[in-house]
């Protein structure tokens, strides 16, 4: 494998998928249910999210179970939506994949339960996704022309990690959350801040009108490794507004923003300094946060990486990654089983290629 | 030919057939593995029945009440191959499956599933009488077994009592005019759910894929909660 190598390239394995291969994804892991269809792996026919945000504002959090029902509600007009919208026939799909894991299992069950009818009843073959590779992939269908190896930031209101992407399906996790996800903390300083639901957007805005220098925040293990801890600067927050309860809000706001970004920024470049990387890419929900984005855009560069800021509709869950994954996935490793159920733990574990392509020269 | 869905109760059931009855059917006591076990099962049942998904003129589904996530495992399951095929969907409740099974003579139906927590789904038929199927007497409802005596003891008639609902609440649900079918009355059956969609398909009571409604007969806990903490205020 040549290090040169664009993330466009084909993988081969040796089966019929091409740049012509039309894939349909269903997503359903959280509180999104969306659908799209990809050809070849990179080229977005067509990208349909349908967003419970709303449904689940009121609870101030996901309910599983309440979004396991409105999953079901959306699934076929969000499928048929992303088919007429791609303005293919159905006879064009050549494989149809699910999000199989990480997420709420019940909701996780939707999407797969369909995307296995869909593919029996049409003869086409499955394909299981690791959410979190979906997200690996978002930015490289942003952006095709980025080359491995990458380091990816994906933080969202589940997960914080830094990933190191060497090829399609080999990477590996360097540094990940040893306690909330980045999407947590925002949440639960937007609570105790009395801001709303989800926290992220509303602190970002309100962070805007503050002075990120105002309050120095902790930076926990800022010059350790590449792991990070949110909950201490979640404490901190806490403690800081009890004991000045004058303090202006937008203060807060911006300088708690100001100490996530500061030390996402900071071990992100690191990492990518470490491997050698080529670019780093941003991916997941916190990942359409302006600070963050702003910040890692001129620190990366400056650091002489070439930084990739995914649009917001790729940054978030979405289904068209999802595709995009399978793609890949279909490539290497072929369909996946009908009897596939959920995996709510699924990890992001590194893939070998070695492992997959014994003694064999790709 | 009409495929039938049934996981809304701890099994997992499959059938397909038409007016002429059952092709094949396939039965698995799962333990809740409703999603990895389902569409292999479908493939396998129309498989034994020589039939091609394109074959399919409709899809039955069981649509609860009964467990949650085995419910939308079959409902997603039947949306996207009615869908995927172009063909309609028919939502057919447990508690109808059940009494189609369960009834005989002139005997009043009474059906009841385990609904935990102490309670059971459940309601009363009429005896088909010429009619394709019992006729439900008012509304599926939830409720602590005692409502079921109760109203059946108003009624002062044999009744003809099936469904796990009975049998796991035998204590309370003992009466000399209640006659409790066995073991093999304990749930609904796909091929239940196949005949009841074919008589629905013939009456054109059908719907397009995405358009069956599940019984939850209950709201999700957050729901409940989140209105009794408004209510409270
Ligand atoms: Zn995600």
């Amino acid at each position: 494998m040549s290090a040169g190598r664009t993330a466009a390239d084909p993988v081969g394995g040796g089966r019929d998928i091409t740049a012509s291969t039309v894939v349909l994804a269903i997503e359903t892991s959280c509180d999104e249910t969306a659908a799209a269809v990809v050809m070849g792996g990179n080229d977005v026919l067509s990208s349909i999210v349908s967003s419970q945000v709303e449904i689940h504002a009121r609870f101030g959090g996901v309910v599983p179970e309440v979004a396991s029902r409105a999953h079901l509600e959306a699934l076929v007009p969000v499928v048929r939506a992303a088919v007429d919208g791609a303005g293919i026939d159905t006879h064009r799909i050549d494989a149809v994949a699910a999000t199989a894991g990480p997420g709420l299992v019940g909701a996780l069950l939707v999407g797969v339960s369909a995307a296995k009818s869909l593919a029996l009843a049409w003869d086409k073959p499955f394909v299981a996704v690791n959410h979190l590779e979906a997200h690996l992939y978002a930015g490289l269908l942003d952006d095709p022309t980025l080359e491995f190896p990458l380091v990816v930031l994906l933080v969202s209101g589940g997960h914080t990690m830094i990933v190191e992407m060497r090829g399609h399906g080999e990477y590996e996790v360097l540094g990940r959350t040893l306690d909330d996800a980045a999407g947590e903390a925002y949440d639960k300083v937007a609570r105790f801040l009395e801001l709303g639901y989800p926290g992220g957007p509303l602190v970002d805005r309100l962070a805007a009108e503050g002075d990120p220098d105002s309050v120095a925040f902790p930076r926990a293990m800022l010059r350790e490794g590449l792991d990070v801890s949110f909950s201490g600067l979640k404490t901190a927050v806490i403690n800081h507004v009890r004991a000045n309860p004058d303090v202006s809000d937008a203060d807060v706001a911006a300088s708690f923003q100001a100490a996530v970004v500061d030390v996402l920024c900071a071990k992100t470049i690191r990492a990518a300094e470490q491997t050698g990387a080529r670019g780093i890419v941003l991916g997941g929900g916190v990942a359409a946060n302006s600070a963050l984005r702003a910040q890692m855009a001129a620190r990366g560069s400056a650091a002489g990486f070439r930084v990739a800021l995914p649009s917001r509709e790729m940054c978030t869950d979405n289904a068209a990654m999802i595709a995009a994954a399978a793609w890949h996935r279909l490539a290497v490793d072929g369909p996946s089983p009908l009897d596939c159920g959920a995996h709510p733990n699924l990890r992001l574990a590194p893939v070998p290629r070695s492992d997959r392509n014994p003694g064999g020269q790709r | 030919m009409i495929l039938g869905i049934e996981t809304s109760v701890e099994r997992v059931g499959v059938a397909v057939g038409d007016g002429r009855g059952i092709v094949a059917s396939a039965q698995l006591s799962s333990d809740r593995r409703h999603a990895e076990s389902l569409a292999p099962m479908i493939a396998f049942v129309l498989d034994q029945a020589g039939l091609a998904p394109t074959d399919l003129s409709a899809v039955a589904v069981d649509v609860g009440p009964g467990l949650f996530t085995g419910m939308r495992v079959g409902i997603a399951t039947a949306d996207a191959m009615a869908w995927a095929l172009e063909i309609p969907v028919v939502g057919v409740s447990s508690l109808d499956a059940l009494a189609l099974d369960a009834a005989r003579g002139d005997d009043t139906i009474a059906v009841a599933l385990d609904a935990r927590r102490g309670e059971i789904y459940w309601a009363l038929y009429r005896p088909a009488e010429g009619a394709a199927e019992p006729v439900r007497i008012g509304e599926p409802r939830v409720s602590p077994p005692d409502d079921v005596v109760e109203h059946l003891a108003d009624r002062a008639e044999d009744v003809v009592c099936a469904g796990n609902g009975f049998l796991r609440h035998a204590e309370a649900l003992a009466a000399p005019w209640m006659h409790v079918l066995g073991a093999q009355f304990a749930a609904p059956s796909a091929e239940a759910v196949v005949r009841i969609g074919t008589h629905r398909v013939a009456v054109d009571a059908t719907v397009p894929a995405g358009g069956v409604q599940p019984i939850y007969l209950r709201a999700p806990d957050a729901e409940i909660n989140w209105r009794t903490r408004r209510e409270s205020r």
